[in-house]
């Protein structure tokens, strides 16, 4: 287990690490940031860096140069750098996670022979499970990371989480599939089944599971899951695997939010949990935060200077504005309210902030970008952000 | 808002994260309904006590009793079954509409990732189960989604780009993937227009070395600082009227779309559900 003492910066982390993970509340930028970090470690750092994502963003493919991120490997172009005016150190690779291709894949790994593979894969139980429901994508996605991480083929994974609400699902995703295959309940099931001595109808668990949910689809669940037992043991097997690489001391996480309440808290959420798991929480960054001088004391001041010297500033500049006085009196209000407005944001962010950072060291602060990342130029601005402000 | 005009109102949160709670400034909020200062029932979604609910009220067996620890079964059975949490959690909020125990249910789904899966359970259930009980269960709760003067999709966003996004990718798999409406999306913290015509420019203006000079003189202080307070106003506004645009482009003509102002005293607690609400009233009048 690593539990760091000190923090470290991201640099150190991305140098260090060969799997960073980000994860964090949904809609604070966290797809942005693990491909920030990823692009900046292809270009300072070196090596060869895949980023993995979950939001097919077309934006970040075209930022990418990529025409559209894939459940395939993608390499961005070199030109897409020397065109940010970068000569890159390493190279950069994209994927995207796409859940039925992942699970498919998984299934034909595992599976001892073609008919059992064909078995599965028909089963209208397993496309609902793989296509509609919520927990195969926790697993997979750490399932898909291992299985990048095992070809050797990569010296750093930049990982951007599911957005899922049940935070860290995920994480447990490895283990519960464990415990789910080695459970005395799913043998409970299947064993009757197999036993012609032993109908389905005498135990009164099936009789009530037969009551609510009908004999077909029992019967679907029941060779369903015969059909996946002869695959526990590489499942059981692989789901530890994928347990031990997240403990592992090759692996960070690095929880994204922003300042406001509702994804500070659970970015708070994330930090403990994560703590608890005994993970390694590399660093916390917390994107669009707003200027300082919102909060500063002295323009503060001014800003009131402003609002009390109104039409003092208006008769000044009326003939070099070539303006009415009131319309600049108007201009000048509104931008003491402007600024009023978000000076209250500022400060209140900056209280949590504080805050956040008695409990969880390494936080980065990133500050609002006046304009969306759209190209490897922007992406690398905010990745030398990223890099250069642990504190 | 609906709670002021006298109906009686069960709000239920889905996953449990506690937000509601917050915003009704409630100390905690669990399966039963708690009732908050300003009369809006407050629960929170349980899938393990909505199926105890749900046997206790059909089964009518004692069987329960004697299935021994329901957890441990229920962990089972909400693994091995898919889509049984998505359909407990459904079922029960369709129950609630139709037993009539309130005049509206008003639920703060999960994120987006897993509304559709949860929406789309009842038709999922009824793929793989051909008969029993749940059959005949999901058949009434399809009924109750797929009519549009009982339940409505209402998609709650923010006019930045992941957030638009997401949101017309929701609406075309709601679509597609269930028989539920889409009523409306209320877009969330759109930020104000300061400047009214010509003044922008005017603003501009102000920004010349010479003008600000001439301010700082007489305020006796930097003012372009005060000044970059409202560019980054504009900018933001500016692109996020840009996604608001977008987001109006890419869904199907005639969907009510309603805006909601950014707060910036305050983002938690009940004040700010009171004055997010009257903002909604005043919209939607």
């Amino acid at each position: 287990m690593s539990k760091k003492a000190t923090p470290i910066s991201i640099e150190a982390l991305l140098s260090t690490r060969e799997i960073v993970i980000a994860c964090g509340p949904g809609g604070v930028g966290k797809t942005t940031t693990a491909a920030a970090a990823a692009a900046m470690a292809a270009a300072e750092i070196g090596g060869k860096v895949l980023v993995v994502t979950v939001d097919p963003a077309k934006r970040l493919a075209d930022a990418l140069g990529l025409k559209g991120i894939g459940n395939d490997v993608a390499k961005v172009p070199k030109r897409v750098f020397t065109a940010a005016g970068i000569t890159p150190r390493g190279s950069l690779s994209a994927a995207m996670l796409d859940t039925k291709q992942s699970w498919d894949a998984l299934i034909a790994a595992h599976a001892p022979d073609a008919a059992t593979r064909w078995k599965i894969l028909g089963n209208p139980l397993y496309q609902n499970i793989t296509g509609r429901f919520v927990q195969s994508h926790d697993y997979i996605a750490m399932e898909r990371l291992y299985d990048l991480h095992a070809t050797g083929e990569w010296d750093l994974i930049v990982v951007d989480t599911p957005p899922t609400r049940n935070a860290l699902d995920f994480l447990d995703a490895p283990e519960r599939m464990a415990d789910f295959f080695s459970s005395r309940l799913l043998r409970w099931l299947i064993t009757p089944s197999r036993s012609s001595l032993v109908g389905l109808a005498t135990k009164p668990f099936t009789q009530v599971a037969d009551r609510i949910l009908g004999t077909q689809f029992l019967a679907d669940i029941t060779e369903f899951f015969m059909s996946l037992e002869s695959m526990y043991e590489g499942f059981v097997e692989r789901a530890n695997a994928v347990q031990r690489l997240l403990a592992d001391e090759r692996t960070s996480f690095i929880v994204v939010s922003s300042s406001e309440t509702v994804p500070l808290r659970e970015a708070e959420f994330f930090v403990d949990e994560l703590k608890k798991r005994e993970l390694d929480v590399g660093a916390v960054v917390l994107n669009k935060v707003l200027p300082a001088t919102l909060s500063d004391r002295t323009v503060n001041a001014t800003a009131q200077a402003v609002l009390a010297h109104t039409s003092e500033i208006a008769e000044a500049l009326s003939e070099q504005l070539d303006a009415e006085p009131e319309a600049i009196e108007r201009v000048l209000v509104r931008v003491v309210e402007s600024f009023d407005d978000f000076a209250v944001v500022a400060r209140r962010e900056d209280q949590s902030r504080k805050k956040f950072a008695q409990r969880s060291a390494g936080v980065v602060t990133v500050p609002y970008f006046d304009h969306d990342v759209h190209d490897m130029g922007t992406l690398l601005e905010l990745g030398t952000v990223l890099l250069g402000t642990a504190s | 808002m609906l709670a002021e005009q006298g109906k009686s109102v069960l709000a239920c949160e889905v996953d449990a994260k506690g937000d509601l709670a917050s915003a009704f400034e409630l100390s905690s909020v669990g399966f039963a309904p708690t009732s908050s200062s300003n009369g809006v029932k407050v629960m929170s979604m349980d899938t393990e006590a909505s199926l105890r609910e749900y046997l206790k009220l059909h089964l009518k067996v004692p069987i329960v009793g004697r299935i021994g620890p329901l957890a441990k079964a229920f962990d089972f059975v909400a693994t091995a079954a898919p889509g049984v949490k998505e359909i407990l959690t459904v079922g029960k909020l369709c129950y609630e509409v139709r037993a009539k125990n309130y005049d509206v249910v008003v639920v703060d789904a999960s994120a987006t990732g897993h509304i559709v899966g949860q929406l789309a359970a009842p038709q999922a259930i009824q793929s793989l189960v051909k008969v029993g009980m749940i059959r005949g269960q999901t058949d009434w709760m399809l009924d109750i989604l797929s009519d549009p003067a009982q339940t409505g999709l209402v998609i709650v966003t923010t006019p930045e780009e992941m957030p638009v996004a997401e949101t017309l990718q929701l609406a075309r798999d709601v679509s597609a993937e269930t028989t539920v409406d889409l009523a409306s999306i209320v877009v969330n913290r759109v930020l104000p227009e300061r400047f009214g015509p010509g003044e922008e420019s005017l603003f501009e203006a102000m920004k010349a070395e010479r003008i600000l000079k001439e301010i700082d003189g007489i305020v006796d202080g930097n003012v372009l600082e005060v000044l970059r307070a409202a560019d980054l106003a504009t900018t933001l506004r500016r692109n996020g009227a840009e996604h608001l645009v977008h987001l109006r482009q890419g869904l199907p003509a005639g969907t009510p779309i309603v805006l909601l102002p950014y707060l910036f005293q305050r983002t938690d607690g009940l004040r700010t559900t009171t004055q997010m609400a009257t903002h909604l009233a005043e919209e939607l009048t």
